[in-house]
């Protein structure tokens, strides 16, 4: 009895921790490329968009965890998305009406939150196959590591590009700083190197992906595999 | 005609979906391993990316905006382009099963595609009339296939080249594409020098 309960303690913990290290999803499993991209030419934006991820990724899990005797297995991937939607624009909301300076710098990618694969993907392969809170604690520690990844990219950015750091500048006046960092070709550059210093982290069983694709959305050889599975 | 050729021509060099917006960097960086396939995703998701326009344009125009349902552009705009994907799978495995079998398996892959909605709520965030939304939507099209082709090319090198163990494979890509981006960078400024202010 007691052993049971520490064991479900520590695989508790286990789910927990899996999104913020072993299976980080920005830096380890390479979803959610875009925002990661597009929103971190400061350290603060970073962190914004990925606790606005964190509460869609949060709740969408517990909604569809618990929908998923309900749901059908051929319309799961639409009802979803309807899930997620509706979060997002809740979210979206929420924070034009409480932090509109914030809501403005991520622009776009606030409704791009549905198609982000992490969410879809957490969906489809954790949440709708295991119970309420089980799925909520993958979508919180998903959702850490996604912050936790934008935040990293976020900072180092901003440190290069604009010689500030969280809104502090610590560059004295007339130091040239290096603005293309805070441009396209920085964000490819500042991912690659993390995705390079990544690996060079010593970590038990973390399995680096050797390439691009995202497995819970519909990726090529898994969708055949669902679809000869199924018919 | 002259601001649909500016939006066009901006939005395939100058304001490049994948190597300045950051839209579609999954399928960019995903499926740009081959010519053939880049092509073939490029194709699919341009063809999507004019349907949806061209349904979720007349949608918001005189469904939301006139009832004030503005608040569920998200909703509505994905579904539409979940369904449509569907559909057009459902009619090219029908009436163009050659054309079916060479770019059915990108199609699923293109609901969750963030340049397809983008480009649709986009069109509403620049305020473009239904014509200025297609030519955005074909142009977006456009630059997603020459970011593609382009950058299978490189990465048929970078294959080949022999880079340090760490940035084997997917950090060699990224910073491919970074200077890949650094190149497109030198088109700014020069719709504005063609087309004048």
């Amino acid at each position: 009895m007691n052993n049971s309960a520490k064991n479900n303690r520590t695989k508790k913990s286990a789910v927990l921790l899996n999104g913020i290290l072993k299976e980080n999803p920005v830096l380890v499993l390479l979803l959610g490329t875009c925002p990661t991209l597009a929103v971190t030419t400061q350290a603060v934006n970073g962190i914004g968009m990925g606790l606005a991820t964190m509460v869609v990724l949060l709740c969408s899990n517990v909604v569809i965890s618990m929908l998923k005797s309900v749901i059908s297995d051929r319309v799961r991937i639409p009802c979803f998305i309807v899930v997620i939607a509706g979060f997002v624009t809740i979210v979206g909301m929420v924070m034009e009406a409480y932090v509109p300076s914030l809501y403005a710098a991520l622009g776009l990618f606030i409704p791009l939150i549905v198609v982000n694969c992490i969410v879809l993907g957490r969906a489809e392969m954790f949440a709708s196959k295991n119970g309420v809170f089980i799925s909520a604690l993958d979508g919180l520690g998903m959702g850490i590591g996604f912050t936790a990844a934008l935040f990293i990219m976020g900072s180092v950015r901003e440190m290069l590009g604009s010689g500030s750091w969280m809104g502090m500048q610590f560059l004295p006046e007339g130091v040239p700083t290096m603005s293309v960092f805070l441009l396209a070709p920085g964000g490819f550059f500042v991912f690659g190197v993390l995705v390079a210093l990544a690996r060079k982290i010593p970590a038990k069983g973390v399995r680096f992906k050797k390439d691009f694709g995202c497995e819970g959305c519909g990726d090529n050889d898994n969708d055949k595999v669902k679809e000869s599975g199924r018919s | 005609m002259k601001e649909i050729l500016v939006i066009l021509f901006s939005v395939i060099l100058v304001d490049n979906f994948v190597l300045s917006k950051f839209l579609g960097i999954c399928p960019f960086l995903g499926v740009s391993k081959r010519l053939d396939s880049s092509v073939g995703m490029s194709i699919a998701v341009t063809f999507v990316m004019i349907l949806a326009t061209a349904v979720t344009w007349p949608l918001y125009a005189l469904l939301l905006a006139r009832f004030e349902l503005e608040y569920l552009q998200i909703i509505v705009f994905i579904l539409v382009i979940a369904a449509l994907v569907q559909l057009v799978e459902i009619m090219l495995k029908k009436y163009m099963p050659a054309l079916h079998s060479s770019l059915g398996v990108y199609l699923p892959l293109i609901t969750t595609n963030c340049a397809v909605l983008g480009a649709t709520i986009l069109n509403f965030d620049n305020g473009y009339t239904f014509a200025q939304s297609l030519a955005n939507a074909f142009g977006a099209g456009l630059g997603f296939l020459l970011a593609m082709v382009l950058f299978s090319g490189i990465r048929q090198k970078i294959e080949e080249a022999d880079v340090p163990e760490t940035f084997k494979g997917v950090p060699s890509v990224l910073i491919a594409a970074s200077i890949l981006s650094l190149a497109f960078m030198g088109f700014s400024g020069m719709v504005e020098g063609v087309f004048g202010k």
